[in-house]
């Protein structure tokens, strides 16, 4: 008679704690931290795979979007984004979007990630994208670094819907030092 | 062997990790504690990874096959 709550649903109003507390022994799960700093197809690939695994296995796992981690989330119709002529000419030379991302070894304008994506269809691994509306469906959260918001100019509309509050670095370090095992990609 | 029968299938079979996994965690929470279900796949990882996920997860592994290359898991849910 377990009533440990699944991740991601939502805790409603649980009603009225007859059940005394049973203090199971069962260790609880680390919670998981993944710092997206990196916006190459395949890091945020990585990221995907381990953050929708995570979910799985039952751990609460969060997202910290940083850098080029963060361009990975802006929504895949923005283009351009920022107000200055350099924040504009960042999204220029690199695409945001999970769909736009690209190798850092090998991407031979496009031709690396297109195979990628071929091979991936073939052997039927699912896409960051489709990895990414899992994750969040599993109740996977999403940090952004408010830093890297401001420092690209990046709005909260350029951003995909369902990520949480921007935040900063003492937050990142906080759930480190709470026990969150972190993973730096 | 368990003879109750299995409230739910998982046809895993050609998706890749993280996919058997994912379905399989996304499955288990539509079923009651104690139901069975069954998880077909042909990730060679299957085994090792679906052990991880059981003892992970406090899901019995309650069965595990192979015929055809065809991995089959049978988990009650805790």
């Amino acid at each position: 008679m377990t009533a440990i709550a699944e991740p991601g649903a939502p805790v409603v109003a649980a009603p009225a704690p007859a059940a005394a507390p049973e203090a199971e022994a069962e260790a609880k799960p680390r919670d998981i931290l993944i710092i997206c700093y990196s916006g190459e197809l395949e890091k945020i690939w990585a990221a995907m795979i381990l953050a929708t695994t995570g979910a799985a296995m039952g751990a609460k796992v969060r997202i910290f979007l940083t850098f080029w981690g963060l361009q990975a989330f802006v929504r895949d119709d923005v283009r351009i984004t920022g107000d200055g002529m350099m924040q504009k000419m960042m999204s220029f030379m690199q695409r945001p979007g999970i769909s736009h991302r690209k190798l850092s070894k090998m991407n031979f304008l496009g031709m690396g990630p297109w195979m990628m994506k071929k091979l991936a269809k073939q052997y039927k691994a699912a896409e960051p994208k489709e990895l990414l509306g899992i994750a969040q469906a599993m109740g996977v959260e999403f940090m952004p670094c408010q830093m890297t918001m401001e420092m690209f100019g990046l709005k909260r509309e350029d951003m995909i819907d369902g990520l949480g509050d921007p935040v900063g670095a003492a937050t990142v370090i906080g759930l480190m030092q709470g026990g969150d095992a972190p993973l730096f990609i | 062997m368990s003879t109750d029968p299995i409230a739910q299938v998982v046809d895993a079979k050609g998706l890749s990790c993280p996919m058997p996994i994912v379905k399989t965690a996304q499955a288990v929470k539509s079923l009651a504690s104690g139901q069975l279900l069954e998880v077909l796949a042909t990730d060679a990882g299957s085994t090792k990874d679906f052990t991880a996920w059981a003892k992970a997860t406090g899901n019995e592994l309650v069965e595990q096959t192979v015929e055809g290359g065809v991995y089959r898991f049978v988990l009650r849910k805790k």
